[in-house]
């Protein structure tokens, strides 16, 4: 597919007529359909969004107080666009690619207008290594060379949009992203940077279907419901109920590559929490410090509406560019209820006919367009790459059965659903195991079975239904007491608890318990099957459940998830499981 | 100034004029009625042949022959260190009888958006007193804690012992309370102002007062000019600021009567679709920022109409919120101060502001493990309605033995009863000790081992 920038000549000018918030209107201007304009004497940022007879309607990015009637308006020519090239990580962002950091420095500790600030550092050398020489043959999504950014290398690629050609001369040594670093015979010159709109997805070569899963150290996500490298997953949930700490931990563990964490009109505390935490925390896999492989992307609740629109697509794009590095990148979007809201209340000041719950109508289409820019893929430049993208959301009252939540469930594949009622008994993750599901389990079935163990699915299928069983069981329970209960099954409410309690629940503030690995899932999980098996074998040589469920031993399993080095502590208990069920049969 | 008599249109709290020069958004008003009187209001909607203004007061004695000024500038609000005892209308003019206040500054009301870059992150523990709080709904400096409350309950009280007994223990560093009262009854902040008086408090506070029979509309910039003065305390003077507003559901009423009258298409139950913005724009006015010393902490009061957590008042300040405290009717019947429930309470930054360092190390484990056993106790009493008490377990047996004793030890205490930290938690333990070991779960052995009153050094064992 091919971008073309719009001629950068159509400088017109125009004049503001309306000004109603974000949106403003503007007369006597020419203007295609997403450009991007300067508003008014500050020249603030926004963003053309509907043409309308002689009217054109304008989405502001920053606060239009003092704005009049009268004032200017600038076309710009260009598309809503990033700038994409080394020093994107360990960075931060509002909505429209302008860098926290950098708007502090020239605006304090608030955020004020008018001051447009690059998404890259232009002035900072890099070091560029080429990895293509004269006479190679490039085409666009080429890797022409490479940058250290971080621990992490930076492919410098040919801009996707470009047909390429063949290189006539290219450069090794220190450069700005701005410095030409290649020239094509064609002429072409080429940077280590290019500019991308934000909302046109990056072309790929080829979309694959995900086999392997995206490993996060959560045991109720990888244990029964992962999602796979380059899926889809939305986590919805009331106020408080998890949403944010459970993306937070992906964040933190998951093993993608590069991590592109969007802050949609959430907030403030929470970007700083990740700002704060983030520098110290080390890749378990890499060693590195967690910060060194993430963008942030932070357009809090009280930051305008308009940003909170377009950060989704920022972070998405960002993305896609180190996808197209050949890298696996996982996204969360929290909250992506706030980024409808952002859509739903553009859509009310141009007084559109408004859709279900006031949300406009291309609410369902703007949802899948945005999760079909994840997947894994064959580059252009012939590798594989991944964005991974989850997304919380947050339906008013809790109700799931709102536009946003039921809208994002019939397009993504994974669905963790947090429930209330967990977290206020500080069952956490809150994810109801009933409810959730994934449909990636048959795919990932063959990498479980080869890199965790043969016995995993089995495995897996048994907790289930062990689960399933109790919430029956309950159901007599609440009516009976459970003492009323047959005795297997007062077996089966015991061992299901074990497995919500020692299994489930993971306490994401614990040093240990935060992160746990697929070996370690399947090793916890196994010693409650060995608890079953003990006891149906006890059981059946006449042991009662008063007994069973009076033993000892298994009482010390839930200490094991706070043990980092737990295995001899594990076999420990196992042992003394088995020897204190062998006394119990033999006494029965 | 130029003034305009060219009013087309008044609709509830909206006038429309026709025929001006070019005004700008968001600009302060003033019109004068044919008494002289000066009504304020604010830019709306502004087009070069109407400009549409929301007026902060009752737009009683308007008319055509009513004469508009535009003041070229945003709402501003004037503030000094002087404000300190001082009583303020909900519109932020003094009615104590007091001199004008003297501006050190004119800030705008609005308030811009803390860069989330220069923010610190809270973490300094504040003790209330109040072990529901302390004990497992940790409040931090810089947080926005509110009360979730209804018709009838004491959450006015619980404000009261809060903004009392509030401190962060070992500063000496300077602090203030900022208190906005919108649509609250002449009684209810006669209440408020006693206590101030009775603890010497109010020499350290701003009072905004926007009472019932206050206009309505005036409640839109009561917290703003609140918050205002809290950010000037705070970030310009340096102080640990505390701010009570209440009652927010006040102010969405207030909102939503805005918003009809504009016309516009609502959201759920007649709230503006834009309810989650702007109450953000209130709520997210509080925090650190780094290098700074002061700081604002925000304890917003609503009232849930009918009791109904999942009502959008409730249900948008939670999804802005940094947790809830909510007040229980069920707990007040039992004659249970305060009455808070802690299962749908929730702090966000206790973690942040508790452990090693904070509070003490057991803290969260003791507080998750309290937790665990209460909900579990809880859910049983319904059961034992149906079934008895004889058909349950033994364990069951003793979770509901917990739940009553959580209830009336670790939640009931009194009003005037400042339980420290360390009591707290001790009490905690003392509670979790009824409960055979091997159910706490949720802590690990070390830290029983430690704290357990069974098992910790000089305990006799069993
Ligand atoms: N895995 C976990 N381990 C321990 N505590 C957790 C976990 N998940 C959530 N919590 C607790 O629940 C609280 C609320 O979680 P979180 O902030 O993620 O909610 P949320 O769903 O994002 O809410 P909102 O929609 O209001 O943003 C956290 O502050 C934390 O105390
Ligand atoms: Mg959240």
């Amino acid at each position: 597919m091919e971008v073309k920038e719009k001629d950068s000549k159509i400088d017109k000018l125009g004049v503001l007529k309306r000004i109603s918030g974000p949106v403003v209107t503007a007369v006597n201007f020419d203007a295609h359909m997403y450009d991007v304009v300067k508003v008014g004497n500050e020249a603030l940022m926004g963003e053309v969004i509907k043409i309308q007879g002689e009217e054109t309607i304008i989405q502001v990015y920053e606060d239009t107080s003092g704005i009049r009637p009268g004032e200017p308006v600038v076309n710009t020519g260009l598309s809503l666009a990033v700038e994409l090239g080394p020093g994107l990580l360990t960075n931060i962002y509002d909505g429209i690619q302008r860098p926290l950091s950098v708007l502090v420095d020239k605006m304090g500790n608030f955020i004020e207008r008018g001051v447009s600030a690059p998404g890259l550092p232009h002035d900072k050398k890099w070091e560029f290594k080429p990895l293509v020489k004269e006479g190679d043959k490039v085409i666009g999504g080429s890797i022409i060379g490479e940058v250290q950014e971080t621990n992490i290398v930076h492919k410098v690629m040919v801009p996707p949009n470009q047909k390429g050609g063949t290189v006539k001369s290219i450069k090794s040594g220190s450069f700005t992203v701005d410095d030409v670093v290649c020239v094509l015979e064609d002429g072409t010159s080429l940077t280590m940077m290019q500019r991308w709109p934000v909302r046109v997805p990056r072309p790929v070569k080829e979309k694959l279907n995900p086999e392997i899963p995206l490993i996060t150290g959560q045991r109720i996500l990888d244990g029964l419901f992962p999602i796979a490298k380059g899926g889809t997953a939305a986590i919805p949930g009331p106020f408080g109920s998890g949403k944010t700490v459970t993306q937070q931990q992906l964040a933190k563990w998951s093993d993608a590559e590069i991590v592109v964490y969007i802050g949609c009109g959430e907030r403030g505390n929470e970007m700083t929490e990740v700002l704060t935490e983030f520098p110290e925390l080390v890749d378990p896999k890499t060693g590195k410090p967690l910060m060194e492989r993430t963008v942030l992307i932070a357009n809090t609740s009280n930051m305008p509406v308009a940003a909170r629109e377009a950060s989704v697509y920022t972070g998405i794009t960002i993305a896609e560019y180190y996808r197209d590095m050949g890298y696996d990148v996982s996204l969360m979007a929290d909250s992506t209820s706030r980024w409808a809201e952002a859509m739903r209340e553009i859509s009310s000041r141009l007084e559109e006919m408004p859709g279900e719950e006031g949300y406009p109508a291309y609410l369902a289409a703007r949802l899948s367009e945005f999760y079909e820019r994840a997947g894994l893929v064959i580059t252009l430049a012939g590798g594989n790459g991944s964005v991974s993208v989850i997304g919380a959301v947050s339906p008013p009252g809790g109700d799931f059965s709102e536009p946003v939540t039921q809208n994002t469930l019939r397009i993504v594949k994974v669905f963790w659903a947090l429930d209330a009622k967990l977290s206020q008994r500080r069952h956490f993750p809150a994810i109801n195991w009933l409810n959730s599901y994934s449909l990636y389990l048959d795919t990932l079935h063959d990498w479980y079975d080869r890199e965790v163990s043969p016995e995993w699915n089995t495995l897996r299928s048994w907790a289930m239904e062990v689960l399933q069983k109790e919430a029956e069981l309950q159901e007599i329970v609440q009516l009976v007491g459970s003492d009323a209960l047959p005795e297997t099954e007062q077996i089966t409410i015991e061992v299901a608890r074990m497995i919500r309690e020692i299994f489930l629940q993971q306490n994401a503030y614990d040093a240990v318990d935060t992160f746990c690995d697929m070996k370690k899932q399947y090793d916890i999980m196994k010693s409650i099957k060995l608890f079953a098996d003990l006891s149906a074998t006890a059981q059946a040589a006449g042991v009662t459940p008063s007994q069973i469920i009076g033993s000892k031993a298994k009482n010390e399993l839930p200490q094991i998830k706070f043990i980092k080095d737990y295995k001899p502590e594990l076999e420990k208990i196992a042992k003394e499981m088995d020897a204190e069920f062998t006394t119990l049969r033999a006494a029965a | 100034m130029k003034e305009y008599r060219t009013i087309s249109k008044i609709a509830g709290p909206l006038v429309f004029v026709e025929k001006t020069e070019p005004i700008g958004y968001g600009e302060l008003v003033n019109i004068v009625t044919f008494d002289g009187t000066i009504k304020r209001g604010q830019v709306l909607d502004t087009s070069d042949n109407l400009v549409v203004v929301q007026v902060f007061e009752t737009t009683a004695g308007i008319g055509r022959d009513s004469g508009v000024r535009f003041t070229g500038e945003t709402i501003k609000m004037p503030v000094g260190k002087e404000m300190l005892g001082r009583i303020l209308s909900g519109g932020g003019k003094p009615i104590d009888g007091g001199p004008e206040i003297v501006p050190e500054k004119r800030l705008d009301i609005t308030g811009a958006a803390i860069n989330p870059y220069a923010r610190a992150s809270p973490n300094e523990f504040i003790q209330t007193g109040i072990s529901t709080i302390d004990g497992t709904n940790t409040l931090v400096r810089g947080q926005k804690l509110p009360i979730f409350s209804a018709a009838g309950l004491p959450h006015n009280n619980i404000a009261l012992q809060i903004a009392r007994q509030s401190k962060v223990i070992g500063s000496t560093e300077p602090f203030a309370v900022v208190f906005a009262a919108m649509g609250i009854t002449k009684e209810e902040a006669n209440h408020f102002m006693k206590d101030f008086e009775r603890t010497g408090a109010l020499e350290r506070a701003v009072v905004f007062l926007n009472l019932a029979d206050d206009p309505a509309v005036e409640r839109i910039i009561t917290p703003r000019l609140a918050l205002t003065t809290a950010e000037y305390l705070a970030f310009e003077l340096g102080m640990h600021v505390l701010v009570i507003l209440t009652d927010m559901t006040n102010y969405c009423e207030a909102l939503r009567q805005i918003g009809a009258a504009r016309e516009e298409v609502p959201g759920r139950r007649g709230y503006p679709g834009y309810m989650y913005t702007d109450l953000a724009s209130i709520y997210e006015r509080a925090g650190i920022i780094k290098g700074l010393k002061g700081s604002v902490t925000q304890i917003p009061i609503l009232t849930m109409p009918g009791d109904d957590i999942t009502h959008p008042i409730p249900d948008l300040t939670g999804y802005i919120t940094e947790g809830q405290i909510v007040v229980s009717r069920e707990l007040h019947r039992k004659g249970i101060y305060p009455p808070i429930n802690v299962l749908p309470s929730l702090s966000r930054l206790m973690n942040l502001g508790i452990g090693k360092g904070h509070t003490r190390e057991d803290h969260k484990k003791v507080s998750d493990q309290m937790y665990a056993g209460y909900a579990e106790g809880n859910d049983l009493r319904g059961l034992v309605a149906i079934v008895g008490k004889d058909a349950l377990s033994e364990r069951d047996r003793m979770l509901l033995e917990f739940a009553d004793l959580f209830e009336q030890r670790f939640v009931k205490q009194g009003y005037d009863e400042d339980r420290t930290i360390v009591d707290t938690l001790d009490l905690g333990w003392d509670l979790l000790s009824t409960l055979p070991v091997e159910q706490l779960t949720r802590i690990d052995r070390d830290l029983i081992n430690k704290y357990h009153p069974k098992f910790k050094a000089g305990a006799t064992k069993e």
